[in-house]
């Protein structure tokens, strides 16, 4: 292995490890707010590409219907809340269940935008409500159950997403068009436009998620709720607005990263699940926490995948999930180990 | 949906009617139509619901399972299949894992069974359990050496192998190994990827490395162009072989411009168009295409669900035997049906032209394959 290979090598490793941070991002948001380890968290990146896909060829994505059909299913629910007394903010409902989903119709049904930053748009327009709709109806009414049992309702919630993946869209893969075709010499190492689109993506929109955590009194609220659930309600933070913001969070982070990989490789309906546990060992790696750790382990992870894959191919994702052996011992030889008292 | 429906109106029909039902011919079909083979299983399922509805003057019951490609579903579905459902045949699985797997419930139930899945160990050797099975696809080792016949006809000395990670690369590669040592060919490098990988750049860097003659993509469906693409992008600039796995238009679509010129050997079927016209399969695999795209639309016939068309056709000549001695329904006509399969000659099916033996349960030939290249976006038969 010379120098040129290695660099080519990281620069892979770069490139997945970007994306990789992203899921882990949404990972770490969604935990550390709502407590759920977010196992779906790969089919938005599926849904996403694949939506995309499907609008740029000139058909009707079927995520589409699972967005009408789960906004019809979230009213009723807020609805029957309402008649049993309980409050419903019908602001945020309004938002998600009407709003978003009835502008997604339109840009896919109606206006079928042909340049590609309006598909994409329409893409994450109708990707992202996705996030509070699920978790409306399946998280939230058991906000206050064990970790294990929002577990298993996001492991139950994956079955269903994959099976609906492959309803959708078929059991073959889709690939799009790339947003940028140049390509870069860098000293005899070229650099394709894509990639360099890829990186910049996650930086950006890293550096924004930062602002928005550091500098907004919404992202502060979102803060808050994730340190002390209880304390965070009573200073007056909604603490189930903060849930349907992180998942909607989570949607647009995956469909981003589903936009961000599908000029690059082919993805299936089911592609989403590996990559997504990929960026959960990066997640694991920041403790479920830390998001600047998170981002580091996630290129660690993809530096680790494509050196591995260049001397062992076979054995890639042995190597990649063994990693996270060490990290947990390490993890748990560093930090006290408290009882969750539940 | 449509699976669904269909299942449960043949089961209450079958439970409901059961006297009725008794008369009747059940075929039980369990097949991969989600999960990581879905590709293959969809259409085959599609095929299904095109089987001849009466033999002779019997009526024929299908009742269509879906495996979901895990071999413990599919074991369990054939004993649904055979003590439920009372079926006289069973045809499936889509992969070789669960046929395996079906051939102690089918030997033990003395059910004959028509595999759709490509591994030569499910019918070899005929033994006592194995009497019972049969299967359509050909053999790997048939396809294997078509490559090696043609790289070794063209002066190719080294070849780089990148397959799946999975039984499917697996076993491409103990084929090959055979038929390429056989043809005084060299594996300069052997690699693995994932089905689902979002990049290959590290596996195509080393093949790279190794300068081979050409290259060998040993992965089904969609997932093989993504090597093929980045070794292109890489500016690696020697012919591509690639298995039967990809027969199908949706590789064409995914692999677009960088697949031209690719060299990969197929069942006839593919391109049957473009067969001479004293082709025995011509005639059978044009009957089969023009029936499937009939009902699913132009240009949506692939090579997989061929196979099951083929299992149909054995069953359908082996079945209109069968009843000439016995009743459907009876361990009789079961066995009726096994000796029956046993015995077909000279069948021209959608892949070849099956003839089989006591000690062949393929029965296929050299007519079962053919070279095929892709020429401007299409399938091209190669003389």
């Amino acid at each position: 292995m010379d120098f040129q290979i290695a660099l080519l090598l990281a620069q892979d490793g770069v490139v997945n490890g970007a994306v990789y941070a992203l899921l882990a991002l949404a990972l770490v948001l969604v935990f550390s707010v709502t407590r759920v380890i977010f196992v779906p968290q790969g089919e938005f990146v599926a849904f996403g590409a694949l939506s995309m896909a499907a609008i740029a060829g000139g058909r009707t994505p079927g995520t589409l219907w699972l967005l009408l059909v789960l906004a019809a299913l979230a009213i009723v629910v807020e609805a029957w809340r309402a008649r049993r007394g309980l409050a419903v903010d019908w602001r945020s409902t309004l938002v998600w269940a009407v709003a978003f989903p009835a502008l997604a119709a339109l840009l896919a049904l109606v206006v079928k935008p042909t340049a590609q930053w309006a598909q994409a748009l329409a893409t994450l327009v109708l990707i992202t409500p996705l996030g509070p709709l699920l978790y409306r109806i399946a998280f939230r009414p058991l906000a206050d159950a064990t970790v294990l049992s929002l577990l298993i309702v996001a492991v139950a919630m994956h079955g269903v997403l994959v099976g609906l993946g492959l309803y959708f869209f078929g059991a073959e893969g889709s690939r799009t068009a790339s947003f940028s075709d140049s390509r870069l010499d860098v000293s005899g190492i070229v650099v394709t436009g894509q990639s360099l689109v890829v990186v910049g993506t996650t930086l950006v929109l890293s550096a924004l998620l930062f602002a928005f955590f550091e500098r907004t009194i919404v992202g502060k609220a979102l803060r808050a709720t994730a340190i002390n659930r209880v304390g965070a309600r009573l200073m007056g933070i909604p603490t189930a607005l903060a849930g349907d913001l992180s998942f909607a969070l989570a949607a647009m982070i995956g469909a981003v990263s589903g936009l961000l990989i599908a000029p690059i490789t082919t993805v299936y309906y089911d592609t989403g699940f590996l990559m997504g546990l990929k960026g959960f060992v990066a997640a694991i790696i920041g403790g479920l926490a830390s998001y600047p750790i998170a981002m580091a382990g996630a290129v660690l992870v993809g530096l680790l995948e494509s050196f591995s894959a260049f001397w062992a191919s076979a054995l890639k994702e042995v190597i990649v999930f063994t990693l996270i052996i060490p990290v947990l011992l390490w993890r748990s030889l560093k930090s006290r180990h408290v009882e969750e008292d539940e | 949906m449509k699976l669904l429906n269909k299942k449960t109106v043949v089961a209450l029909a079958a439970s409901l009617a059961a006297a009725a039902a008794l008369a009747d011919i059940n075929v039980g079909v369990t097949l991969s139509a989600t999960g990581p083979a879905a590709s293959l299983g969809i259409p085959e399922k599609n095929t299904i619901a095109l089987m001849p509805q009466k033999i002779g003057n019997e009526k024929v019951n299908y009742i269509v399972l879906d495996d979901a490609s895990d071999t413990t579903t599919a074991v369990s579905n054939t004993r649904k299949l055979i003590t439920e459902q009372k079926v006289d045949v069973i045809i499936g699985s889509t992969v070789t894992p669960n046929s395996l797997a079906m051939i102690d419930v089918v030997s033990e139930a003395k059910t004959p069974m028509i595999s759709m899945a490509a591994s030569a160990r499910i019918v070899e050797p005929v033994d006592d359990k194995k009497r019972w099975v049969f299967k359509t696809p050909q053999n790997d080792i048939m396809m294997a050496t078509a490559i090696a016949d043609h790289m070794a006809a063209n002066g190719v000395k080294t070849v780089g192998f990148v397959g799946f990670a999975d039984a499917y690369g697996e076993g491409w590669f103990q084929e090959f190994t055979k038929a390429a040592q056989a043809k005084g060919l060299t594996i300069a490098a052997n690699e693995r990827y994932n089905r689902t990988d979002t990049s290959v750049t590290s596996q195509a860097l080393k093949l790279m490395s190794v300068k081979p003659d050409v290259v060998l993509v040993a992965g089904s469906g969609t997932p093989a162009a993504l090597p093929q693409k980045t070794l292109k992008e890489r500016g690696y600039a020697g012919k591509f072989y690639q298995t039967h796995g990809v027969a199908n238009n949706d590789f064409l679509r995914v692999g677009g411009k960088d697949v031209e010129g690719t060299l990969l050997p197929a069942g006839p079927v593919l391109v049957a168009s473009q067969l001479p016209d004293g082709h025995p399969v011509k005639k059978s695999a044009l009957a089969y295409i023009e029936k499937y795209e009939a009902a699913n639309g132009k240009g949506s016939v692939s090579t997989f669900g061929a196979h099951a068309w083929d299992a149909g056709l054995l069953f359908e000549r082996a079945a209109g035997e069968a009843l000439k001695k016995a009743k459907p329904g009876t361990p009789e006509f079961r066995t009726a049906l096994r000796d029956a399969l046993e015995q077909v000659k000279d069948l021209p099916g959608a892949h070849g032209v099956f003839t089989m033996s006591p000690t062949d349960h393929l029965g296929l030939d050299q007519r079962g394959r053919v070279m095929v290249t892709i020429d401007s976006g299409a399938w091209k038969l190669m003389p």
